[in-house]
């Protein structure tokens, strides 16, 4: 069976989850928990992974708050944040398109965004979806800012942005992101197409890495039946039926 | 939800609604009937179903006052409350359009560093109700609410409590160090009603699922004014009215 674009973004998620010792999932994140979960299966289960809107794999036992107050611990490596606008310096939107408030689209709003952008060191940008209305120069409404200021009290931030067409890396001191890979079918000129705002590249843009035969096997198997406990449909459709 | 349609029936009026962090069907509901003057919320959304349409058309209309906020400032907002003290402090959101468009919330540097630290203040949030559904509660106004704990937070920081339960049980739930640990002791609560799967269409954990074909239904009906009208009288307006 060919490896699916799906199981090649579950990969390359475990990939920039190399190294974490607590991944936290966030709500509707079926893709970035399946890589999570391979970043566990892959490193000997000594990560731990804890996915929003799961009762097996969350081990918070202190309401609404823990996840924040973990966070602000330094207890936890890595969180997902997506956004209906990201722009070339990291910074999300996910309050709407137009002028605040009322706004011509509006999207459900910031959750925990503006405090986790701050507090997660390795925080992955996760938008399938990349077009010039997603990748945008500059956001409309910053729920979260890719940057601060020198003298804010920051430890986390952007790591990198992963689409349906390629891999960012975020530069910090730059402030920029730069291509480190297209995914098979695209191309430095596809992606350069599709994005709205200016990023650094490599030259030439290597192919985003297949999945080996051994996470294949995790993916189709392992990961797709944890998984399956919080998306239920995504496990069966995306990833198959369980044999 | 069973307390949320009896406020739609008795034609609730000027409601300030706080979501903790986040809400849908309810929030939503409750806007359309025309029940709400303002909200505060994280994000308001139906989830897999998409965007909460009665509050995106009063967002656009401007029908609403709405203070866009992040999770963990609802959260420690409350937690002011709780200690009785008049703000709490935050990291992050520096930077942010949430905090441009809060001028309730202000920025100080922190008073215990050497210099500069700028630091979010928020103040504190007392609700004048907390309102929530739970699985039961005992004849002293006791309520087993598990290891959902915001529940307890938002019962310290609201001026009064009224909690729905699955059932009303005769035995005493701070009797048993395995079932006080999740309780909220009566002291904080002011009136239970008795409201068997009172909170479907949505889930409550180990008892039942969500009524995925209603949410359903509602997401369809509620795009357009009309067919909200005619969700309403279907499903709230010609229920008999208990509450």
């Amino acid at each position: 069976m060919p490896v699916t674009r799906t199981e090649l973004l579950i990969a390359t998620i475990a990939r920039l989850l190399e190294g974490c010792g607590h991944v936290a999932v966030g709500a509707s994140s079926p893709i970035p928990g399946a890589g999570a979960f391979l970043a566990r299966a892959l490193g000997g289960d000594e990560m731990r992974v804890s996915v929003l809107g799961s009762r097996r794999h969350n081990f918070f036992t202190d309401g609404g708050r823990e996840l924040f107050d973990c966070a602000a611990q330094g207890r936890m490596d890595a969180f997902f944040l997506g956004g209906g606008q990201i722009d070339g310096e990291g910074n999300i939107n996910l309050v709407g398109v137009g002028d605040y408030p009322t706004l011509d689209v509006r999207w459900p709003g910031s959750f925990g965004s503006a405090y986790l952008y701050f507090l997660v060191p390795r925080v992955i940008l996760f938008r399938e979806e990349h077009s010039p209305r997603v990748l945008v120069p500059t956001v409309d409404f910053v729920s979260a800012p890719g940057v601060s200021e020198e003298g804010v009290w920051r430890r986390g931030g952007p790591h990198a942005l992963l689409t349906g067409r390629c891999l960012f890396a975020f530069d910090r001191a730059a402030r920029r992101f730069r291509l480190e890979s297209a995914h098979p079918g695209e191309s430095a000129e596809s992606v350069a197409e599709a994005t709205g705002f200016g990023y650094d590249a490599a030259d030439p843009v290597p192919e985003t890495a297949a999945p080996d035969r051994r996470m294949l096997d995790l993916i189709r198997g392992r990961v797709r039946d944890e998984i399956a406990e919080t998306y239920p449909a995504f496990a069966a459709e995306v990833l198959g039926t369980a044999a | 939800m069973a307390a949320t349609r009896a406020l739609i029936r008795r034609g609730a009026r000027d409601l300030r609604l706080l979501a903790v962090p986040q809400c849908g069907i309810q929030a939503d509901m409750l806007i359309g009937a025309g029940c709400v003057r303002g909200i505060e919320a994280a994000a308001v959304t139906m989830g897999e179903l998409g965007g909460a349409p009665r509050f995106n058309a009063a967002v656009k209309a401007g029908a609403i006052e709405i203070r866009d906020s992040t999770c963990p400032a609802i959260h420690t907002a409350l937690q002011a409350s709780e200690k009785g003290v008049p703000f709490m402090p935050l990291r992050g959101i520096l930077g942010t359009d949430i905090l441009a468009h809060r001028p309730d919330w202000k920025v100080q540097d922190n008073p215990f560093a050497e210099s500069g630290d700028p630091i979010v203040l928020l103040p504190a949030i007392r609700p004048d109700i907390a309102l929530f559904h739970a699985p039961r509660a005992d004849r002293a106004g006791n309520v087993w609410i598990g290891r959902r704990r915001e529940l307890v937070t938002m019962a310290h920081a609201a001026a009064r409590t009224l909690v729905t339960v699955e059932e009303i049980v005769e035995d005493d739930l701070l009797a048993d160090e395995a079932t006080a640990a999740g309780t909220l002791p009566g002291l904080y609560v002011s009136g239970v009603a008795e409201a068997p799967m009172g909170a479907l269409p949505l889930a409550l954990t180990e008892h039942y699922g969500a009524d995925t074909d209603h949410l359903g239904e509602y997401a369809r009906l509620a795009r357009s004014a009309e067919g909200f009208a005619e969700y309403l009288q279907r499903h709230v307006l010609a229920q008999d009215v208990a509450a």
